[in-house]
């Protein structure tokens, strides 16, 4: 574990951490939670064969669009890719290894393993194409598919305000998988557009707690990603 | 004239009884909020985290960190909540959703649903659909009644993919509202203007139909 007063820093040297090769969780539905300032500091650090694990793919030319645009990824595993035509184009060449969940087990598959456990059991899918790739039991009766935790080397985390010892709240609809998997991965980074001094947020107003994240990296919204994105209403 | 989507979303909004919980699907569905009466309170469950969301005023500014499941900017209305998308799963598979909309590629006389994939041509994941369907009590299909090279959607048998099985209770399409029973498919509801043999001629599905008790839509 970092050490609290240890954990404030750039998103140049959190980054630098990542080696060739990692697994990584990456927060965001869509764009709301993507942590768009550490992932184009990824981008630029070159680090490639990458295992990333995100609800969706982004759009082509934003968030982990871009990695796997730059042929940086390897194996993605998500729920739903079907605003970016990129990586569909990529899955469909077989350039890009794609493992799919419904986006609840997905969902439950981190947040099992960042609560310690190796996996869970679910009726979700039992009569349907999903169900040939798992174990299937029985359990007071009742027959059930074992889903196995998915955990990561790192996750790359998007908050609204965090603390220096990182203790993170986030906003709105960008809570979606973040606050699962900064409990799941082995080393967490989180990027936060305020990051106050300890006692800077309510104890009541964290929704994760310090000991799950290693490091901190504030980001300005202004000149971030964060204020490019999305589609009309 | 309406067009058959607006016929289709008008007699699907009649479905929605006040003080339920509601997940719009992407697409033709989410119109469904502007076919609620304004006065109708129900809250609006999207599975990215929110319960509670309406569309977004046309002069109100976006907040960049509120979107519902189909990306689209959105607001909130009184009494909503905001959680992570474990809870929010869990909301589903707990039926706390009393019902939801979808569309479909096929739905067959059983009430099983196929609309994630096309094997080869089209499969950009599951989504959110595959708990929905199974867990949520009440799942209206909202679908063309054929597809766009003019075969059947309402089948005897699913032949894609199922999302889950046995789990929709109502297809809603231009041409007919048909619930799915014991018996079979049973149509309630008829296009205006249209007539019961043009209805059974562009559907693959036995239809049980009682013409005395037909209505129009």
């Amino acid at each position: 574990m970092t050490l609290l007063n240890q954990k404030y820093t750039s998103a140049e040297d959190a980054i630098a951490m990542i080696p060739d090769g990692a697994s990584i969780m990456v927060g965001g539905f869509g764009s709301p939670g993507t942590p768009f300032a550490l992932l184009e500091e990824l981008l630029a650090q070159g680090q490639k064969g990458l295992t990333l694990i995100k609800n969706d793919a982004n759009e082509p030319d934003i968030g982990i669009g871009r990695l796997i645009r730059a042929g940086r990824v390897d194996r993605l595993i998500t729920s739903h890719i079907g605003l970016n035509r990129v990586a569909i184009e990529e899955m469909n060449q077989g350039r890009l290894a794609v493992e799919m969940y419904p986006q609840g087990l997905l969902a439950e598959k981190i947040r099992c393993a960042g609560a310690g456990h190796l996996g869970f059991l679910t009726d979700i899918g039992l009569e349907t194409e999903i169900a040939q790739q798992r174990r299937e039991l029985e359990l007071n009766g009742r027959k059930c598919a074992i889903e196995p935790a998915i955990t990561a080397d790192f996750a790359l985390i998007h908050a609204d305000v965090a603390d220096t010892y990182g203790n993170l709240a986030y906003r709105g609809t960008a809570i979606n998988f973040n606050p699962l998997m900064a409990m799941a991965a082995d080393k967490v980074i989180a990027q936060a557009f305020r990051v106050e001094s300890p006692g800077g947020l309510k104890p009541e107003a964290i929704h994760t707690p310090c000991a799950f994240v290693n490091h901190v990296v504030q980001v300005d919204p202004a000149t971030s990603e964060q204020g490019i994105r999305a589609h009309a209403v | 004239m309406p067009s058959d989507q607006e016929r289709m979303l008008a007699r699907a909004a009649r479905e929605i009884r006040p003080g339920q919980i509601v997940n719009l699907g992407i697409g033709l569905p989410t119109r469904l909020f502007h076919y609620m009466p304004e006065d109708l309170e129900v809250l609006v469950h999207s599975e990215n985290g929110v319960l509670g969301c309406q569309p977004l005023g046309r002069d109100a500014a976006p907040d960049y960190e509120m979107i519902d499941s189909g990306g689209a900017y959105i607001g909130t209305r009184p009494g909503a909540s905001v959680f992570d998308s474990a809870l929010s799963f869990a909301m589903i598979r707990r039926s706390r959703v009393d019902v939801t909309f979808m569309g479909a590629f096929e739905v067959d006389e059983q009430g099983n649903l196929a609309n994630w994939k096309i094997p080869g041509k089209f499969s950009p994941g599951i989504g959110g659909a595959m708990e929905l369907a199974q867990k949520v009590e009440k799942l209206v299909v909202l679908c063309s009644h054929n597809d766009k090279h003019g075969n059947p959607k309402i089948l005897k048998q699913c032949r894609l993919p199922l999302t889950a099985p046995r789990c929709v209770s109502l297809i809603v399409t231009e041409k007919a509202v048909m619930e799915v029973t014991e018996r079979g498919l049973e149509v309630i509801d008829i296009a205006e203007g249209l007539d019961v043999e043009s209805l059974r001629a562009a559907t693959e599905a036995e239809l049980i139909i009682d013409e005395s008790r037909l209505g129009r839509f």
